[in-house]
């Protein structure tokens, strides 16, 4: 096969193989079905950890270090940070390193920056195919680094076991905290800049908010299923310096509870089958997609008549769908 | 392959140089050229340039140095590339470069060495020009 080769050698823990991968499964769907499916077996064994939060939040610094102690723990640690691709040029500025600290033990640590290319939701397309990289490549934690998220980039949540939401004093008031999205999947807030006036009002915030979750909590056993993660876990607030790293000990602890605490429930097998069906679910809307984009474009003149027929009105855009769908031979 | 590849370009400035206006630019520049560029920021070791190449496995870089320290640090950068086996990356190095260490710079294998002033254009197109792979 024709990277048997590079398996081999990222198998051993080579990191240019691994490096050379990571590029082969960002550029091309089909090269990253063909690897996935021969190093899946060897994956599973790394614990994912994604941090989220605005930009400028200090998700960098921030990671670099908790990266740190990690490193102290003789953990071999994988780092994925994602930034945005312009949806202009389709170019990128891929920052993050700046802020990762360069005496990181070179061994250990494995940084990897990727451009989103336009995918929403805060990671990605390939960000899972990476983290399989990463995990068969022999990290024993992988931190993902999103975009610099507003209030709706959420992916992070089916990727992560751990998500950590990155909060700075004085940006938004209790309303921001009660609002759908980021803040409900979180599962440990971080108030950074914790030096900054303000850190203890965002704490208290954070905290009033989470006491209004109780009554969300026992809404219905499907949500308790498919979100058990997060039912069940009450979110833990602490405040950081990422600068001095005051408080990442307290962190650490923290960490440490909600891997426990996913373990002695049971809930960490309900989230990865949730993840398996949610990833899933995301390579077939990728596959489908593909088939309906050559299907349109092999059948030009039909859909040109069926456009036609649009325009005229005897024909409505939802039928249009139907007639192309059973192009494709699939039943309505 | 199903996704158009993209250009992937490592900016850097070796040594003790903090100037970095001008690297700032070229990372602008290749970014609106539709790249994707990675910024390493200043005070970059040929250690910590290898590593970055090691690791995210660029198709260019572009060393932007200032400080006079080219002829010192440039060769020790490719030694080390050499001895990882890396020999798919096109190296170039801009900013400061006399005329006359040129020969000695491009006997060690680097490339570019445009100057300030130089048209952002021009770098763009030597860099997709010059790619190794």
């Amino acid at each position: 096969m024709e990277y048997s080769n590079l398996i081999t050698k990222l198998l051993e823990g080579n990191t240019r193989a691994a490096a050379r991968l990571i590029t082969i499964v960002e550029n091309d769907i089909d090269a990253a079905e063909t690897i996935i499916n021969s190093i899946f077996r060897n994956t599973g064994n790394a614990y994912i950890l994604g941090i989220t939060g605005a930009p400028g939040s200090g998700k960098s610094t921030f990671i670099s270090n908790l990266t740190d102690i990690f490193i102290e723990q003789e953990k071999n640690v994988g780092i994925i940070c994602v930034d945005p691709t312009s949806p202009i040029t389709g170019g990128a500025l891929l920052g993050d390193r700046i802020r990762m600290k360069q005496h990181f033990n070179l061994d250990r640590v494995f940084i990897r920056s990727m451009a989103n290319r336009g995918q929403l939701g805060g990671l990605a397309r390939a960000t899972e195919d990476v983290i399989k990289i990463l995990d068969a490549y022999g990290c024993d934690v992988i931190i993902v680094e999103t975009v610099g998220v507003g209030q709706s980039e959420v992916d992070i949540f089916k990727s992560a076991e751990t998500v950590i939401l990155l909060l700075v004093p004085g940006l938004g008031d209790d309303i921001q905290a009660i609002k759908a999205g980021i803040m409900e999947i979180t599962d440990i807030f971080v108030v950074n800049k914790m030096d900054f006036p303000g850190a203890d009002r965002k704490v208290a915030e954070i905290s009033q908010m989470l006491e209004l979750n109780s009554s969300f909590k026992y809404q219905s056993d499907q949500l308790r299923d498919e979100y058990s993660k997060l039912v069940a876990w009450t979110p833990e607030i602490v405040k950081v310096n990422s600068k001095t790293g005051e408080n990442f000990k307290e962190l650490l602890e923290i960490i440490k509870k909600h891997t426990k605490f996913l373990e002695d429930t049971g809930i960490i097998s309900n989230y990865l089958k949730n993840r398996i069906k949610s990833e899933t679910l995301q390579i077939l809307k990728h596959k489908l997609q593909k088939k309906v984009e050559d299907l349109i474009n092999s059948n030009q003149k039909d859909i040109e008549q069926y456009i036609n027929k649009v325009i005229e009105k005897s024909l409505d855009p939802y039928s249009m769908a139907d007639l192309i769908i059973k192009m494709l031979g699939i039943e309505k | 392959m199903t996704e158009n590849r993209k250009i992937k370009v490592l900016v850097c400035k070796p040594g003790l140089d903090g100037h970095d206006r001008g690297a700032k630019v070229i990372a602008r520049a290749l970014r609106d050229a539709g790249m994707e560029v990675i910024y390493t920021g200043i005070h970059q070791t040929p250690d910590d340039i290898v590593n970055t190449i090691i690791q995210e496995d660029p198709d260019a870089v572009m060393l932007s140095m200032l400080s006079g320290s080219h002829n010192a640090i440039c060769p020790v950068i490719m030694q080390k590339l050499k001895e990882q086996n890396i020999d798919d990356v096109l190296v170039a190095v801009g900013g400061i470069i006399p005329n006359e260490d040129k020969p000695f710079l491009e006997q060690h294998g680097l490339k570019g060495f445009h100057g300030p002033g130089t048209d952002l254009k021009t770098i763009v197109e030597f860099v997709q020009n010059n790619l190794k792979r």
